[in-house]
C-alpha cells in the first residue's frame, strides 16, 4: 500500500518537473526564435524532468522520506530510463539533425543517422579501455558498463566546469579587478568608431561610382567566380576592376578596424556598469561573497594539488572537518552531523550551479547530473554512501575521485593563465593613442 | 565633406533575417555569397537617382547601416549601437516572414532607434509598449521589408501576408516581401522596385527639400548637395 502512496508522489513530482522544463524551455532558452521541431523540446523536457527526479531521491536519501524499498525501485527505474535515453535517443536525434543540415545526404538521412550512431557507440565503448572500470563480475551490457561510461566523460565536463568557476566566479564579483572606466575614454572611442564609418563610406561611395561608370560605360564587372574565372582575369583586367580590388582591401582593413572599435567600446560600457553596480548595495554585498568563494576555491585547488601529489583519496568532506575544528575551537555545542550535511550539499551545489552559467545549450544535461551524483557521494558522510554504491555496483569510486582532481586542477590552472592574459592585455589597448 | 550630403538610412532588425544580405542586393546587385555575423555595424552605399524619367532628376548617395545585433542584448551592447542612430532619415525594418517572433521584435526596434533621436527634444518613453500615437508623428520614413519569402508553402502565403500587412499598416509604413537571393524580386520595373524608389525619394525629400519643394537653406552655396552628376564629384 505504501509502495503504490509513493510511486503516486515520485509520478506527480516527475510531471511538475517535466512542465516545469517545458515553460523553461520555451521563455529562457528559445525566447527569441520559433520552435520548429517539438521533439526536441519533448527530449529536453523529458531528460530534465528525469534528471530532477534523480536529485529529488538523493535528498530523499538523506531526509529519510518514503520507505525504503520503494526508493531502491525508484532509483533503479529512473536510472535506466536515463541511461536509454542519454546513450540511445540523444545522440541519435543529434546525428538525424545534423544530417538533415547537410543537403547533400538528404534523401538518405535515416541510414547516414544510423551510421553516425552506431560510430559513436563505437567510440564511447572504446572510451572505457584505458580506464579500470571493468570488474570481471559483471558482463558487458550491464548497467554499471554504461554508468561507468557516462561516468568518465561526465566527471570530465563537471571537473572542467568546475574548475573554470572557481577561477572566474571571484575574478567577475570582486571589485579589485575592475579597471577604471571614465566618461571621456567612452566618448573618445566612439568618435574613432565613428571617424572609421566615415572614412568606410566615402570608400564605399568611389567604388558605387566608379561600378555605375563602368556599367554605364558597358564593361560589365564580373567578380571571377571558380577556378577558370581567375586566370581568365589575370590576363584581362579592366583598369577600373583594379582599381576596385585595391579600394576593396582598404574597405576590408577599415572594416575590421570598426569591429575592434565596437567591441571595445561595448566593453567599456559594460566595465562602467559593473562599477556602478558595485557601489550598490547588492554590489557590494556580492562583492563580500567573492571573496568569500574565491577563498573556498583556492582551498579546493590546494586540497586537489595535495591529494594528487600525496597520492591520497578525500575521505572526510572539508565541512565537516571546518566545523569540527570551530567547535572545538569555541567549545559551542553544535550538531555536526546534522549541520554539514546540509552546508557541504548546498557549496557543492553553489559551485556546480555558478559553473552552469558558462555553460551553453547542450543536451549533455543528463550526462552532468549522472555524475554529479557520483561526486556528490563524495561531499556525504558515511552513513548515506550506502545505498548508492548498492545501486550502482562495484564502480571504482577512488578512481573518480582521482580523475575529477586531475581535470579540476589542469583546468584552473589554464583558467587562471587565460584570465591573467586577457586582463593583462585588455589595459594596453587603451593607452595607445 | 562626406557629412554634407548625407542621407543616412538605418536597417534594423533581429539577428539572422538577412538584413547584410538585403543591404548587398540593394547597394551592389548581386546577391551575398556568403553571409556571416555582421558584429558592430556595416555600411554600404547604393547610388539613387531621385526623380527618376523627371527633368529634376539628380543622383544621391544613400547610405544604408547595417546595425548587428538583437533587442535583448546586454545594456552595454545597446549603448554602443546608439551611437549609430544619430540624425537618420530614414529606417528600414527588416524581419523575416518564417519567424513571427522577429516580426514582434520590430517594435521593439523601432523604438529603440526612435528614441534616440527624440530624446533631447521630444517625448520621453518610459515603458517599451507599442503605442501608435508615437508613429503618427514620427517624422522619419520606415520601411518594412520582410525576407526568406521563398521558404513559405504555397498554402500558408496568405495569412503570413495579412499579418504583415497588419505590421505594416502599424507602421504606417509600405512593406515589401520578398527572397534576398533572388535578384529578380527587385528587378527594375517590379512594384517592388517603384516603392523601394518612392521610399528613398520620400527620404531624401525629408531631409533635402521643404513641404513647398524648395531645397533647406543654411549651407552656402558653394557646395552642392548630394552626388551631383558625374563631373562634380570633390570627394576624397
Amino acid at each position: 500500500m505504501s509502495f503504490l502512496i509513493d510511486s503516486s508522489i515520485m509520478i506527480t513530482s516527475q510531471i511538475l518537473f517535466f512542465g516545469f522544463g517545458w515553460l523553461f524551455f520555451m521563455r529562457q532558452l528559445f525566447k527569441d526564435y520559433e520552435v520548429r521541431q517539438y521533439v526536441v523540446q519533448v527530449i529536453f523536457s523529458v531528460t530534465f524532468a528525469f534528471s530532477c527526479t534523480m536529485f529529488e531521491l538523493i535528498i530523499f536519501e538523506i531526509l529519510g522520506v518514503l520507505n525504503s524499498s520503494s526508493r531502491y525501485f525508484h532509483w533503479k527505474m529512473n536510472l535506466c530510463v536515463i541511461l536509454l535515453i542519454l546513450v540511445f535517443m540523444v545522440p541519435f536525434y543529434i546525428g538525424y539533425f545534423i544530417v538533415s543540415n547537410i543537403r547533400l545526404l538528404h534523401k538518405q538521412r535515416l541510414l547516414f543517422s544510423c551510421l553516425l550512431w552506431l560510430t559513436f557507440m563505437y567510440f564511447f565503448w572504446k572510451l572505457g579501455d584505458p580506464f579500470p572500470i571493468l570488474s570481471p563480475k559483471h558482463g558487458i551490457l550491464s548497467i554499471e558498463q554504461l554508468i561507468s561510461r557516462v561516468g568518465v566523460i561526465g566527471v570530465t565536463l563537471m571537473a572542467l566546469l568546475s574548475g573554470f568557476g572557481a577561477v572566474n566566479c571571484p575574478y567577475t564579483y570582486m571589485s579589485y579587478f575592475l579597471r577604471n572606466v571614465t566618461d571621456t575614454d567612452i566618448l573618445a572611442l566612439e568618435r574613432r568608431l565613428l571617424q572609421t564609418m566615415d572614412m568606410i563610406i566615402s570608400k564605399k561611395k568611389r567604388m558605387a561610382m566608379t561600378r555605375r561608370t563602368m556599367f554605364q560605360k558597358g564593361e560589365v564587372h564580373n567578380r571571377p567566380s571558380g577556378f577558370w574565372g581567375m586566370i581568365k582575369s589575370v590576363t584581362t583586367s579592366a583598369p577600373g576592376s583594379e582599381n576596385l580590388t585595391l579600394i576593396q582591401q582598404e574597405v576590408d582593413a577599415l572594416e575590421e578596424l570598426s569591429r575592434q572599435l565596437f567591441l571595445e567600446t561595448a566593453d567599456l560600457y559594460a566595465t562602467k556598469e559593473r562599477i556602478e553596480y558595485s557601489k550598490t548595495f547588492k554590489g557590494k554585498y556580492f562583492n563580500f561573497l567573492g571573496y568569500f568563494f574565491s577563498i573556498y576555491c583556492v582551498w579546493k585547488i590546494f586540497m586537489a594539488t595535495i591529494n594528487i601529489v600525496f597520492d591520497r583519496v578525500g575521505k572526510t568532506d572539508p565541512v565537516t572537518r571546518g566545523i569540527e575544528i570551530t567547535v572545538n575551537y569555541l567549545g559551542i555545542q553544535f550538531d555536526v552531523k546534522f549541520w554539514s550535511q546540509h552546508i557541504s550539499f548546498i557549496l557543492v551545489g553553489i559551485i556546480i550551479v555558478t559553473s552552469i552559467r558558462g555553460l551553453l545549450i547542450t543536451l549533455t544535461k543528463g550526462m552532468y547530473f549522472v555524475s554529479s551524483v557520483l561526486l556528490i557521494r563524495m561531499s556525504m558522510p558515511l552513513e548515506y554512501r550506502t545505498i548508492i554504491t548498492e545501486v550502482l555496483g562495484e564502480l571504482q569510486f577512488n578512481f573518480y575521485h582521482r580523475w575529477f582532481d586531475v581535470i579540476f586542477l589542469v583546468s584552473a590552472l589554464s583558467s587562471i593563465l587565460f584570465l591573467y592574459l586577457a586582463h593583462k592585455q585588455a589595459p594596453e589597448k587603451h593607452m595607445a593613442p | 565633406m562626406a557629412s554634407l550630403d548625407r542621407v543616412k538610412v538605418l536597417v534594423l532588425g533581429d539577428s539572422g533575417v538577412g538584413k547584410s544580405s538585403l543591404v548587398h542586393l540593394l547597394c551592389q546587385n548581386q546577391v551575398l555569397g556568403n553571409p556571416s555575423w555582421t558584429v558592430g555595424c556595416s555600411v554600404d552605399v547604393r547610388v539613387h537617382d531621385y526623380k527618376e524619367g523627371t527633368p529634376e532628376e539628380k543622383t544621391y548617395y544613400i547610405e544604408l547601416w547595417d546595425v548587428g545585433g538583437s533587442v535583448g542584448s546586454a545594456s552595454s551592447v545597446k549603448s554602443t549601437r546608439a551611437v549609430f542612430y544619430n540624425s537618420v532619415n530614414g529606417i528600414i525594418l527588416v524581419h523575416d516572414l518564417t519567424n513571427k517572433k522577429s516580426s514582434q521584435n520590430l517594435y521593439r526596434w523601432s523604438l529603440e532607434a526612435l528614441n534616440r533621436d527624440l530624446v533631447p527634444t521630444g517625448v520621453l518613453v518610459t515603458n517599451g509598449d507599442y503605442d501608435r500615437e508615437q508613429f503618427a508623428d514620427n517624422q522619419i520614413p520606415l520601411l518594412v521589408i520582410g525576407t526568406k519569402l521563398d521558404q513559405i508553402h504555397e498554402n500558408k502565403r496568405h495569412e503570413v501576408l495579412t499579418r504583415t500587412a497588419f505590421l505594416a499598416e502599424d507602421f504606417n509604413a509600405e512593406e515589401i516581401n520578398l527572397d534576398c537571393t533572388n535578384p529578380r524580386y527587385l528587378a527594375a520595373g517590379s512594384s517592388n522596385a517603384v516603392k523601394l524608389s518612392r521610399f528613398f525619394d520620400k527620404v531624401i525629400e525629408k531631409r533635402y527639400f521643404l513641404r513647398d519643394g524648395n531645397q533647406i537653406p543654411g549651407f552656402p552655396d558653394r557646395k552642392r548637395f548630394g552626388g551631383g552628376t558625374l563631373k562634380s564629384l570633390h570627394y576624397d
